[in-house]
């Protein structure tokens, strides 16, 4: 184990896997420089600039030429800078890498990861801050990664570099200096397992990205008024852990999925209704209005789905 | 007309082989379109009839293991490319033993066997994919090359724009081509694109390119050689505009009454394999031997065509095959 950041996990997982196969590279806008994030510093030196690739600010080239270059048999890694941008890269995502495999009839594989990183930063407003992993969930062919922790930010991207899909990796901006616990080596996060935070008996609680941290403060905060939290962070939103989900659920009668998403026709809907299907459990999910992300703190926390708003319906499916 | 052809020089057999792809590319198309009538090609058609002497001449001119990357309109560009006739209508009429097991269609027709890698529903993506295919060639220092046909109405899609500028950024082993048939669906290109055309705005990026009659196979073979050559030799990405004309409507349900019938019999005059023809009779090819290639493409085309009529569909299971590893709807994962 060695104590370092999200950021700096992803960047050991990245490592290891460009060591280790000679086909991984990555690509994208200031790399060279380290990436808008300091998410690749380093790396350039060790790897060179063609296995650590600068691009243009060119966010379809950036995943098409990766599409191309994952159907010749490399494993790119590609970097958009904040899942905002790679919405110019839709067409590339959905209508190429997701579905190259298929149409062709199963003779080519897209094995690439797109790294997208989501989520409310510091006033970065609402081009900057969106959460909007409900959308690839929603298109067959790709794997969708939310990791939550240090932990799991080395041993999920590590598998996505592995996985001969195309992974569309979400890693939340908020998170990058966080601190914590991470297995050195050889450390592989399977996709669709998620991580049981902490164990309780009265609420199940899932979440995924930031916003399970904001779950485990009210969970922490319940426990003191003696509401038992099940806390599960779903870690991939697809394929997810249903197997957990619907256990836990089932056993705790109640659930509640929590994200910081838009909560209209977010991957939370998705999870209560199959607890709805397969359970009798009680069933209230928690995102944000549908609003984009403002820049003044007050109008961008009038979004925020905060551990006070997550504990208040905790105590009301509880009946208190 | 075209100009007189009785001076030009060339290679007669090589013609020759040309002259019978192009035949081979109509009749597999003709066969297509009546499969349509038929209703046993099932999904839209787009043929190149008329346009065949830029799949010839350009794609001939690939080795196997180079990369093709097509459009909509890619029959043409994979057959040239060496795919089999047969997988190929099976694969137009959805069957099991088409180069997609019937998955694809025309549309996303492809056969990675013979590097084609792939025709593209959407109009200019193939342009980024074909740059990062090259991308890779480059990576792993291998020596072959990527070529990538887009139509006119596609330059004014922006992958055009960021695949040009990164081929010729990165330097990479990619020959692009235009392939204009003057319009885009229903539309006059010309009348919905602003500056010089295509090679003036592949030269903006500082890529070489030149622009070719279309329908005249010896130009488009000479052209194509001298700029694989270029490719090949490390120069970076090549552009070439090869000006054609569409015989057929943009769909094979369309009648295109957008455009007057003489100008449509203008250009048939025009169409590049009687004017390969005339050259090969001009160099002392008789008749008999011209026909004999018709007939020998249109021969080969039925017994496939019936081939492919007599495959089954691919079983419904089909639709969950090759959807993802992680999370595949064969995991239940629904
Ligand atoms: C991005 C996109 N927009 C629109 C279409 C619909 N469409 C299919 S083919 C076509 C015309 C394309 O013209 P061109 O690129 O010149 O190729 P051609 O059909 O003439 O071979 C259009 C508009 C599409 N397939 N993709």
């Amino acid at each position: 184990m060695a104590r370092m950041t999200y950021l700096a996990a992803a960047r050991a997982a990245l490592a290891e896997e460009m060591r280790r196969d000679p086909l991984v590279w990555a690509v994208g806008e200031d790399l060279g420089r380290g990436g808008v994030f300091g998410q690749y510093a380093g790396l350039v030196e060790e790897f060179g600039p063609e296995r650590i690739s600068d691009a243009p600010i060119s966010e379809a080239a950036i995943l098409g030429a990766s599409v191309g270059a994952a159907l010749m048999g490399t494993r790119p890694v590609v970097e958009m800078r904040f899942s905002d941008f790679a919405l110019c890269a839709v067409d590339e995502l959905v209508n190429q890498a997701a579905k190259a495999r298929f149409m062709f009839g199963g003779q080519g594989r897209v094995p690439l990861v797109v790294r997208e990183p989501i989520g409310m930063w510091r006033s970065s407003a609402a081009q900057h801050s969106q959460s909007l992993e409900a959308w690839y969930a929603h298109i067959p062919g790709l794997v969708v990664a939310c990791p939550a922790t240090p932990a799991d930010n080395k041993g999920l991207l590590k598998s996505a570099i592995r996985c001969d899909d195309p992974v569309v990796y979400m890693e939340h901006k908020n998170l990058w200096p966080l601190e914590g616990e991470v297995p050195e080596g050889e450390h592989l996060v399977p996709f669709g397992v998620a991580r049981r935070v902490r164990a309780g008996g009265d609420v199940t609680i899932v979440s995924w990205s930031q916003q399970v941290h904001v779950c485990a403060e009210a969970a922490e905060a319940l426990a003191g008024e003696g509401i038992g939290v099940d806390l599960i962070d779903l870690r991939t939103l697809w394929p997810w852990d249903r197997v957990m989900v619907l256990e836990s659920a089932a056993r705790t009668g109640r659930l509640l999925v929590c994200h910081e998403a838009v909560a209209v026709a977010g991957f939370g809907a998705e999870i209560a209704a199959t607890v709805a299907e397969h359970t009798s459990a009680k069933v209230r999910r928690l995102g944000a209005p549908r609003a984009p992300v403002g820049y003044a703190p007050p109008v961008e926390d009038a979004v925020r789905v905060g551990a006070a708003a997550v504990a208040a319906t905790a105590r009301s499916m509880m009946g208190r | 007309m075209p100009p007189d052809q009785s001076s030009r020089n060339f290679d007669v057999s090589r013609l020759r082989e040309q002259h019978r792809l192009m035949w081979r590319i109509r009749a597999l198309e003709q066969a297509a379109l009546r499969g349509l009538a038929e209703k046993v090609v099932l999904g839209a058609i787009h043929p190149s009839i008329g346009q065949e002497a830029v799949a010839a001449g350009v794609v001939g001119n690939l080795r196997r293991d180079d990369i093709l990357l097509s459009t909509h309109r890619g029959h043409g560009h994979t057959l040239a490319k060496g795919a089999d006739s047969e997988a190929m209508l099976r694969e137009l009429l959805g069957r099991v033993g088409g180069t997609c097991g019937g998955k694809g269609g025309s549309m996303h027709i492809a056969d990675f066997q013979v590097g084609m890698l792939g025709a593209n529903g959407v109009v200019g993506a193939n342009i980024v994919i074909a740059a990062g295919a090259a991308h890779a060639i480059k990576l792993r220092r291998e020596d072959r090359v990527v070529c990538c046909i887009f139509g006119d109405g596609a330059i004014n899609r922006g992958p055009f724009l960021e695949g040009l500028n990164w081929a010729a950024v990165f330097g990479l082993p990619v020959l692009f081509v235009c392939e204009d048939n003057g319009f885009a669906a229903t539309t006059r290109t010309a009348s919905m694109t602003a500056g010089a055309g295509p090679a003036t705005r592949a030269r903006a990026f500082g890529i070489v390119a030149e622009e070719v009659d279309g329908n005249d196979i010896l130009a488009v073979d000479a052209a194509v050689q001298g700029l694989l050559a270029q490719v090949r030799g490390g120069g970076g990405p090549r552009f070439l505009h090869a000006s054609t004309y569409r015989l057929t409507g943009h769909t094979g349900a369309d009648a295109a009454p957008y455009r007057p019938a003489e100008e449509v019999a203008a250009r048939r005059l025009e169409e590049p394999i009687g004017r390969a023809a005339e050259l090969l009779r001009g160099a002392g090819v008789d008749a008999a031997a011209l026909a004999a290639d018709q007939a020998a493409a249109e021969a080969e085309i039925a017994a496939a065509y019936e081939a492919a009529f007599a495959a089954p569909y691919p079983e419904a299971a089909e639709a969950f095959r090759d959807v993802q590893d992680v999370g595949s709807p064969l995991q239940g994962a629904f």
